[in-house]
């Protein structure tokens, strides 16, 4: 899932000062999950900005709500009146959520409470771990599960690099090796021949260096929103 | 002959090769440098010239490597894929071997992080083994990366380097194989302090005969002070620096002295190993010893070819 996480309060503030009547919008999927965008949180920040405001003897208005997800017109649609009640909008959706917002409803005001930082899933409880980069062209079948894109700091193809030592990345003692888990996979698995082949130089045009990308699919398309 | 360089034909010749690093400064002067290259000329058969080494931005290699030819000496370009492409990659390759560049040796470059710049983007579009081939492919096969054909044929001679004290330990073997087959010509390696574990990595290199197969310069560092030998213990990965060699400097009336000492031994410790072909002298910040260095080592006077 996408992995977000709440921008610092003063930014926020920030941001916000310029506005009476602010409206702190929650998103149901991933950031619910992942802790940094859903009801509670929406409801925590609201708070956040009253007493702030109260406390600079300033008026505020701030209402707390969330829909199921905010990259969908549909569930969009379903708040689109009392959104226009608002001066802002501040969105706790990821980066996707903030613009199909503004999309949908370009007259809308819409500022984002949260940094969208990866997608990936918490490895225990509090704490997440980056795992795709969305390459657009997935190599998980030669490396046997472990993204070496994503999780070499290098986004090495033969790894590992000279700087791999005790398992551990040489960018920190905190990060592992992406190379040396794969490494170690193969080797379970009695693959290291797969190291021994040189990778070419891969294909970025399939990921964001191809430019904005976009996926079409005439077999699920609906008539009315194909383009002549 | 690859591309004809003096390093290439004294390793070809079989004499014990010797080369000496050269850091870029952190300005457009290099009357330093220069001095250190002049001092150094009749010691060492070429010169490394570092790509912004930790990523610390610097004059670039290719630039100092120009001043170094003007000069009448050789230098070794080191390119790293940190910060080029692999358009500015293969188009640096052409200005080098114009400007008489002849050998360059492939790294993929310390982490953006460690430098001065850490907001870099870093860019990673190919990795080191991926970089070695496609020089390879540009001078054997005359083809870029993309298959378009170069326009004239292109000589240089390339290396690469290895790092015995890295991890996993069974697998710099295969790495230094895989190297040697994306057309590695001679290998430099990661300053040696742990000569034991040195001596178990040349065993498997010379289990598989690829000492035959590539030359062997093993890195050489002198350390000038505790304090620098305990901050490369510490902070430096990929460096392994035993307690013994801490203890054996702590000990020592004159650390200068006893760095030296510890160099000049390491080296006479390689020349007796099966497959070395040489020793690469990496003495950053301190090159003003590097001629005593290879005087008291017993490698002066070098080779005239
Ligand atoms: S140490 Fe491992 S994860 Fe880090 S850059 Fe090198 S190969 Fe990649």
């Amino acid at each position: 899932m996408i992995i977000a996480e709440r921008k610092p309060l003063e930014e926020i503030f920030g941001m916000l000062a310029p506005y009476g009547r602010i409206a702190v919008l929650g998103c149901g999927t991933c950031v619910t999950v992942c802790m940094a965008g859903g009801q509670k949180e929406a409801e925590e920040l609201a708070a956040a900005i009253s007493i702030k405001r109260k406390k600079d003897k300033q008026d505020v208005a701030v209402e707390a709500f969330t829909i199921e997800r905010q990259c969908e017109y549909e569930f969009i649609d379903q708040v689109a009146e009392r959104l226009k009640k608002f001066d802002v909008i501040l969105s706790l959706a990821c980066g996707v959520g903030v613009q199909t917002l503004v999309e949908h409803m370009p007259e809308l005001l819409v500022l984002p409470g949260l940094n969208t930082k990866f997608m990936g899933y918490p490895t225990e409880q509090g704490v997440w771990a980056e795992r795709c980069l969305g390459c657009g062209d997935c190599v998980l079948h030669m490396t046997q599960g472990i993204c070496p894109i994503t999780r070499c700091a290098k986004s090495l193809l033969n790894g590992p690099c000279g700087g791999s030592s005790e398992g551990k990345c040489e960018i920190s003692k905190d990060t592992d090796c992406a190379w040396h888990l794969i490494h170690d996979r193969l080797s379970r698995l009695n693959r290291l021949d797969v190291l021994k082949e040189i990778q070419p130089p891969k294909d970025w045009s399939s990921s964001h260096h191809g430019g904005p990308r976009t996926i079409v699919r005439e077999d699920v398309r609906l008539a009315s929103g194909k383009q002549s | 002959m690859l591309a004809g360089s003096n390093l290439e034909k004294v390793i070809n010749s079989g004499h014990f090769a010797v080369t000496g690093e050269l850091g870029p400064p952190k300005s457009a002067d290099l009357t330093q440098l220069k001095e250190h290259a002049e001092a150094m000329r009749d010691y060492v058969d070429a010169f490394n010239i570092t790509d912004n080494q930790t990523a610390i931005v610097r004059t670039s290699s290719i630039g100092v490597a120009g001043v170094l030819i003007q000069m009448g000496l050789e230098p070794v370009v080191q390119m790293t894929v940190r910060d080029r492409n692999r358009i500015a990659l293969q188009s640096d390759l052409l200005g080098a071997v114009a400007l008489g560049v002849k050998n360059v040796l492939c790294l993929s470059g310390d982490h953006q992080k460690f430098g001065n710049e850490p907001g870099a983007k870093g860019v990673f579009d190919i990795d080191s083994m991926q970089l070695l081939k496609a020089f390879k492919d540009m001078r054997d096969e005359g083809k870029f990366i993309g298959g378009e054909k170069l326009e004239a044929p292109l000589q240089v001679y390339l290396g690469a380097v290895a790092n015995p004290f890295a991890d996993p330990f069974e697998y710099r073997v295969d790495r230094l194989e895989k190297k040697i087959a994306a057309g590695a010509s001679f290998i430099q390696t990661q300053c040696i302090f742990d000569i034991e574990r040195f001596k178990r990595w040349m065993e498997l290199v010379r289990e598989r005969g690829l000492h035959k197969k590539v030359a062997i310069l093993g890195g050489v560092t002198p350390i000038k002070s505790l304090g620098a030998a305990k901050y490369m213990k510490n902070n430096v990965s990929g460096i392994i620096i035993p307690d013994e060699l801490i203890e054996r400097l702590q000990g020592a009336a004159n650390k200068k002295e006893e760095g030296l000492k510890i160099a000049i031994e390491t080296i006479q410790q390689l020349k007796e190993i099966e497959g070395v072909a040489g020793v690469h002298i990496m003495a950053i910040a301190w090159e003003e010893v590097v001629p005593e260095i290879v005087e008291r080592a017993g490698l002066y006077p070098r080779p005239k070819l």
